[in-house]
C-alpha cells in the first residue's frame, strides 16, 4: 500500500464525518441544555471537577414511562461526624429544567435515598455528590425513554 | 392541603444504638410541573411539593428539595441512624406555602 489511505481509513473518516453532521443537526436545544446542566453542577460543586466513583445510581436501563422512573443513589461514605455525604444532586440533561431533586443527608443518616422521577426524553441522569470536606464525586446513567414524562 | 394524609411506614419502631431505620413515605399530590399545556394551550402554573424533611425531636436528619422533575405522589425511601427515642417530624412544603405533616414515635434503646 503506498496510497496515503488504505480503504478501511477512508471509510473510517467518511463515517466520521456523517456522525458529524448528524451531531450538528441536533446540537442547538441540547447544548442549551447540556450548558444548563453544567452550570448547575458547577454551583453544587463551588467549581470543582467531580471525580468518578463512590456515588452510584441505579436506574432502569429502559423506562417505559417516563412520568414515573425508579431511581436510587447511595455513596459510599463512613458518615460519621468527621466524614459524612453533605448533599447528593440528581440533573436530567434532557429535561427541560434539569434539576430533579437534591438529598441532604447528615451523620444521622444512611447515604441512600430512592424516589420516583419524571424524564422528558432518552438521556444522560448524573447524580453529583459533595462530602463535609467540599470534595466532589459523580455518576452518570443513561435512560432510554419510551414515552415522555414532560409536556402532554 | 391540610386534608392529606401521608402513609409512612418505619420497618421497625425500636432500635439499638447505632441501629438502622428503613423509612417510607408517600404523599398524594399532583406535583404540577407548569410544563403541561390546559386544552386552550395554556401553560398550566407550576405547583409542587418543594422540600421534604424528617426530623427526629426538632433536629434533621434528612431532607431533599424538590424540583419539577419529581414524578406525582411524590415517594420517599431513606435510612436514618437516630441517636435518641423521640418523635420523627415529616414534613412537605407546597409552592404555596402550605404544609403537609405526619408524626412517628420511635424508640432507641
Amino acid at each position: 500500500m503506498t496510497s496515503p489511505f488504505n480503504r478501511r481509513q477512508a471509510l473510517a473518516l467518511g463515517t466520521g464525518a456523517v456522525a458529524a453532521a448528524a451531531l450538528g443537526l441536533r446540537a442547538g436545544p441540547a447544548l442549551a441544555a447540556k450548558a444548563a446542566t453544567d452550570e448547575a453542577i458547577k454551583a453544587f460543586t463551588r467549581g470543582r471537577e467531580p471525580v468518578r466513583g463512590k456515588v452510584k445510581l441505579e436506574l432502569p436501563e429502559i423506562a417505559e414511562n417516563g412520568n414515573t422512573v425508579p431511581m436510587t443513589v447511595s455513596v459510599d461514605a463512613p458518615m460519621t461526624k468527621d466524614s459524612f455525604v453533605e448533599e447528593v444532586m440528581i440533573v436530567a440533561e434532557g429535561n427541560p429544567n434539569p434539576g430533579v431533586i437534591s438529598f441532604h443527608f447528615t451523620p444521622s443518616s444512611v447515604a441512600e435515598a430512592n424516589t420516583r422521577i419524571r424524564l422528558a426524553e432518552t438521556q444522560n441522569v448524573i447524580a453529583v455528590a459533595r462530602m463535609n470536606d467540599g470534595s466532589v464525586f459523580s455518576d452518570v446513567k443513561q435512560v432510554k425513554v419510551t414515552i415522555g414524562g414532560c409536556g402532554g | 392541603m391540610a386534608d392529606v394524609k401521608p402513609r409512612i411506614k418505619l420497618d421497625k419502631k425500636e432500635v439499638a444504638q447505632g441501629g438502622v431505620i428503613e423509612v417510607k413515605t408517600l404523599v398524594s399530590h399532583t406535583m404540577e410541573s407548569g410544563q403541561r399545556k390546559d386544552k386552550d394551550g395554556k401553560t398550566i402554573p407550576r405547583k409542587i411539593l418543594n422540600t421534604f424533611t424528617c426530623d427526629l425531636n426538632g433536629k434533621t436528619l434528612f431532607s431533599a428539595n424538590l424540583e419539577s422533575a419529581v414524578s406525582a405522589n411524590p415517594y420517599f425511601q431513606f435510612k436514618i441512624r437516630p441517636e435518641e427515642s423521640g418523635t420523627l417530624t415529616f414534613t412537605w412544603t407546597d409552592d404555596d406555602g402550605s404544609k403537609i405533616q405526619a408524626t412517628e414515635q420511635i424508640k432507641v434503646a
